[in-house]
Formats: structure tokens, C-alpha cells, sequence
């Protein structure tokens, strides 16, 4: 708690008003929310889907798999943003074909922040999922089943159902993991702003220039992340 | 509608090997201990636990033929209400009801309608909107009862459908559930390892044992001349299997009981506890079998007292309070025992 307390008291508060509508605050924080939100997006069209693999099915190198899907929660994020661009970038192993074939660059662009803060969270949603799955009774789809339903119908009717706070959860850990993302994306996407310069950045760039206004910036971070969770555990996970 | 299996599911230290027939509106009661397989049996039926072997037809089709054909539960038209009901916490009782219809194809409205009109026949029209957590035992079994005939199985399966309620709610569900099973048309079977349950609702009874079928029959046939002493247990009778010579039948080391019919070979040999009385000497004239005895154990059964024996058989005999006082009946006792061969029924093996 001491290093929020001195953020809150070495705040420039007079000059606050005046230094959050700065059109840089605003670009960074806006850029911040869509690509934090756009990487939890694709984490939960990925995530999810490989939870129940991990979690319902079994087939050769499971293990590893789950293995490989936990790295990027101890892997130093810098090291994840090369990786990135080795396979990415415009030299990398699928970058050069993607920009052939679909036209599609990602180093150096907001898609590549997204694509950053998605590889650095996607193992903070898969973990809640799987563990919610697990927690589970699959009996329940069983019942679905000789009611008729199909896989697909199990899965949306009474799987997801069951899983919904554990899916929540995992959302929300993801985004605010996405959010506060700095050295994926650093090292994948830059540091342009309006173009990938996210909040994180902001903050570290201002650092090197202008203290109050790093201070500012973090404020701002804190504030958006402390009230998200809090609506979002109010109207996801309360009534759990 | 009848149903035809041989059912073949290989686990390690356990093989289910059991035939099992059904005719249309017939009820059909798998009843064993714990451990004996039922569950494995019914989930097989489902389609929720593929056969290694053997063959499940129902109304001519094949369902599942070991390793050359094997159709999922989603496409096999069973309805099956499980132990703990597994209605869908979030979903309304009408919802959970409607589930199937809807994924059998019917519009929206449609399964609604059914929905409403199951809930109504089950007597739970006012209950409709509410979540399962909401329900009493005895309603959420309804609700299950419900689901499972909302989508007009062929076949319908019950596990365990009265284990999980009160004896109060039980008696009114056991009643509530015999006119449900015997409005159905197609087959039925039901898994219980309560005999009463089995007798009330089923008209025959398949004794499953270790995986085996030990032992099919009516409520009367299987309660008079049980077949292992799992039987002899459940409906309470003393049961042996020995040798017999005319009324003369040998159970174990040289000890012969007189029995009323005749027999040669091979024979089981059954009496009711109540049927064995005990004295202090022993007893004189008429056609008996008597034999020493020593208590080894005195329990309250009902309005009698029951007494273990030993002796050259193991005995269960009831008497009353007043006779065991009377005989000063405690563990250790030596006492005749006595049985009119009347009371023993012997029955080929």
C-alpha cells in the first residue's frame, strides 16, 4: 500500500485539471482501454476454447501444452516481445508470409500492441477457465447429451453457464494484465504515440521528462483500474 | 419398443457382463449391492459408457455393437433421470424441462408448451419459474421425471430415482412415480439397491452381483426362493444350498435338514427367521429339525428380537421380548433351536 499512498501524496493536485486533459493523456488512455479490451477479446476466443481442450479432452502432449501455455506467466515480458518479433516481424518466421500474403504487419502497429498484451494475459484467462471447467460436474453435460443435445449445444447451453464466473474472473484478470502491459509491448509494437503508445509507456516516457506528469499518468491508471474492477466484481462476481 | 441387451463394459478388476430384456411398458428393476455394476449397466444404456462387447437393440435398432457400431446419447432417445437429478442449476424448472424438446428441434414455443404441460401432470404448474435450488427433494425429482419425458423417449432410465429423499417425501414419490411408469409406453428400467424401492415400482426384478446376473423373477418368485445369500439378506430369509435325498437335504458338515417336498440333487433350502424357535431344553416329537445352537448376537427387528446362532448352521431366528427374557437370550448362550419342515422350502439350484 506505501507506494500508492506516496503516488497519492507527491500528487501535483492543483495543476491535475489542467495536466489530465492534455490531448496525450487522453490518446495514450483511450489507446489503453481499446487494446486492453481488443487482447482480452482475443484471449477469450482463444482462451477459452483451450481450456476445454486442457480441461475436457485428452490427446497426446496435453501436458506440454499446459506447460507451454503457462510460460508467458514467468517469462520476463521484454523476452516475450522478442519472441514476438522473431516470429512477426518482417524478417520473422510467419511475419514475412502474412504481410505477402494478407498484406498484414503487426511489429510496430496498434494490432501489435493487441497481439503483445494478448500473449502476456492469455494464461491468467485459460488458468480460471480450466480450473473452473475442472470445478464443474460434467455430469451435467452428460444429462444435456441424452436430452440430445450436441457438443456445441452442451458447450453454450449448460458448460459456459456453469463456467460464467470463472470465465468473468479470468476476463477480468486478463484485461487488467493487458492494461498495465509494458515490455511485451515495447519491444513488439514501439512507442508511437496514438499508435501503440498505451498508458504504461506514457508513464515511463514521461518519467524521463516531466516527474508530475508521470505521476499524473499513474493516477489516471490506478483510477480506471480500481474502478473497472470494482464495477465489474459488483456485477460479475457478487452475484456469483 | 423392446429393449434387448447383453451388456459387456471391461474395467480393471471389474467386467460388467449382464443380459437384460424389456418388453413395451414393462418395468424393469436392477437391483444389487453397492459396487455390483448397475450404474456401469445404465450408463451403458445411455450411451454414456461405451460396451467392449455384446449388443444394445431397442426396437429393432442397434444402439451399440461393441467395437463395430456405437450411436452417442445425443441420437439415442433414452430419457434417464440420475441420482441427484442433475437438473441444470440455471435454468428454470420449466427451462430445464424444455431443454430437451428444444434440442430435439422444436421451436421455442413449442418446448415451452410441453414443458408447461409435463410440469402440470407432475403437479408443479406453480413451481415453473423456479431455480433449482428453489425445489424440494421431492420436487426436483419431479422436475427430472419431467425432463426425462418431455422428449417421448423410447426408453426410459431411472438411477437411484428415490435415494436422495426423506422416507416421508420417498412413500409419496414411490406412489407419485409408479402411475408415471405406468403411463409409459416404451420400456423402463430403473436402479435401486433398496428392494423395496425395486418391488413397489418394478414387475420384474434382475439381481445384478459382482457384475453378473445372479437372479431374475417377480417381486414374489425372487422374495420366496432367493438364489445367493445377497438375496436371502434383502428379503430376510435364512437361505442354504446343499445336497438333497428325498426330504433329506445335507447343508455343510453332516448336518441335514428335513424339508416338506422332496428333492434329488443339488437344492437351495430357505426359511424365515420367524419360522425358527428357540428353548431352553431340547424339544420332543413331531417331525423337526432341532440342532444346539449358541447366540452370537441379539438386535432389535421390528417388534421382535433378532438372534444370530451359531451351530452347525448359521441361523437368523426372531422371537419376541418376552421369550428372550424368558430364555435369558444374551451372546454366549447355548440353546436348541427348532424348525417344522413345514416352514422350509427347498427349491432346485
Amino acid at each position: 500500500m506505501l507506494p500508492l499512498a506516496g503516488l497519492l501524496i507527491t500528487a501535483p493536485w492543483s495543476t491535475l485539471p489542467q495536466r489530465l486533459t492534455e490531448p496525450g493523456v487522453l490518446t495514450a488512455l483511450r489507446l489503453s482501454l481499446l487494446t486492453a479490451s481488443l487482447a482480452t477479446v482475443v484471449c477469450l476466443l482463444l482462451g477459452v476454447p483451450l481450456a476445454w481442450l486442457l480441461a475436457r479432452t485428452t490427446f497426446p502432449g496435453r501436458r506440454l501444452v499446459r506447460a507451454l501455455v503457462t510460460v508467458p506467466l514467468v517469462l520476463p515480458p521484454v523476452v516475450g516481445g522478442v519472441a514476438l518479433l522473431l516470429v512477426f516481424g518482417r524478417r520473422g518466421l510467419l511475419g514475412g508470409w502474412l504481410e505477402a500474403t494478407f498484406g498484414v504487419t503487426l511489429p510496430f502497429t496498434t494490432a501489435g500492441v493487441v497481439v503483445a498484451e494478448a500473449f502476456v494475459a492469455m494464461p491468467f484467462l485459460v488458468i480460471s477457465v480450466e480450473g473452473a471447467l475442472r470445478a464443474a460436474d460434467a455430469r451435467y453435460e452428460e444429462a444435456a447429451a441424452t436430452l440430445g443435445a450436441g457438443r456445441w449445444t452442451v458447450f453454450r447451453r449448460v458448460t459456459l453457464p456453469l463456467i460464467a464466473p470463472g470465465v468473468a474472473a479470468g476476463a477480468v484478470l486478463c484485461w487488467a494484465r493487458a492494461l498495465g502491459e509494458f515490455g511485451a509491448t515495447i519491444t513488439f509494437a514501439g512507442n508511437f504515440p496514438g499508435r501503440t503508445q498505451t498508458m504504461p509507456l506514457a508513464v515511463y516516457l514521461a518519467l524521463e521528462q516531466d516527474l508530475d506528469a508521470a505521476i499524473v499518468l499513474s493516477l489516471v491508471l490506478l483510477a480506471v483500474s480500481v474502478l473497472i474492477l470494482a464495477g465489474l466484481r459488483d456485477r460479475w462476481l457478487g452475484t456469483s | 419398443m423392446s429393449l434387448d441387451a447383453h451388456l459387456v463394459v471391461r474395467r480393471p478388476g471389474f467386467t460388467l457382463d449382464a443380459a437384460l430384456r424389456a418388453e413395451p411398458g414393462e418395468v424393469v428393476a436392477l437391483l444389487g449391492p453397492n459396487g455390483a455394476g448397475k450404474t456401469t449397466a445404465l450408463r451403458a444404456l445411455a450411451g454414456l459408457v461405451a460396451l467392449d462387447d455384446g449388443h444394445i437393440r431397442l426396437h429393432d435398432r442397434a444402439l451399440d455393437e461393441g467395437s463395430r457400431r456405437f450411436t452417442p446419447p445425443e441420437h439415442r432417445r433414452i430419457g434417464v433421470v440420475f441420482q441427484d437429478y442433475l437438473l441444470f442449476p440455471h435454468l428454470s424448472a420449466v427451462d430445464n424441462v424444455a431443454f430437451g424438446p428444444r434440442c430435439r428441434g422444436l421451436s421455442r414455443a413449442e418446448s415451452r408448451q410441453r414443458a408447461s404441460d409435463l410440469l402440470d401432470r407432475v403437479g408443479l404448474a406453480e413451481h415453473a419459474r423456479k431455480k433449482p435450488r428453489q425445489l424440494s427433494g421431492g420436487q426436483a425429482q419431479r422436475v427430472a421425471l419431467a425432463r426425462a419425458l418431455a422428449t417421448e423417449p423410447q426408453l426410459l432410465l431411472l438411477d437411484e430415482p428415490l435415494a436422495a429423499l426423506d422416507a416421508r417425501t420417498r412413500l409419496d414419490t414411490r406412489a407419485h412415480l409408479r402411475g408415471h411408469l405406468a403411463a409409459h409406453a416404451g420400456p423402463t428400467v430403473l436402479v435401486t439397491h433398496d428392494p423395496l424401492d425395486a418391488m413397489m415400482l418394478a414387475d420384474r426384478l434382475v439381481i445384478l452381483e459382482d457384475g453378473r446376473v445372479v437372479q431374475t423373477g417377480d417381486a414374489a418368485s425372487v422374495t420366496s426362493r432367493p438364489r445367493t445369500d445377497y438375496v436371502a439378506r434383502l428379503v430376510g430369509l435364512n437361505l442354504y444350498r446343499g445336497r438333497a435325498e428325498g426330504t433329506q437335504v445335507r447343508v455343510g458338515d453332516g448336518f441335514t435338514l428335513t424339508t416338506a417336498t422332496p428333492h434329488t440333487g443339488e437344492v437351495f433350502v430357505a426359511f424365515a427367521p420367524a419360522a425358527v424357535a428357540l428353548y431352553a431344553v431340547r424339544p420332543e416329537g413331531s417331525p423337526r429339525n432341532t440342532w444346539p445352537a449358541t447366540v452370537t448376537a441379539v438386535a432389535r427387528h421390528g417388534d421382535a428380537l433378532r438372534i444370530e446362532l451359531a451351530g452347525p448352521i448359521a441361523v437368523a431366528a426372531d422371537v419376541t421380548p418376552a421369550a428372550a427374557v424368558h430364555l435369558g437370550l444374551e451372546p454366549g448362550r447355548e440353546v436348541w433351536a427348532s424348525l417344522k419342515a413345514t416352514e422350509a422350502t427347498a427349491y432346485p439350484a
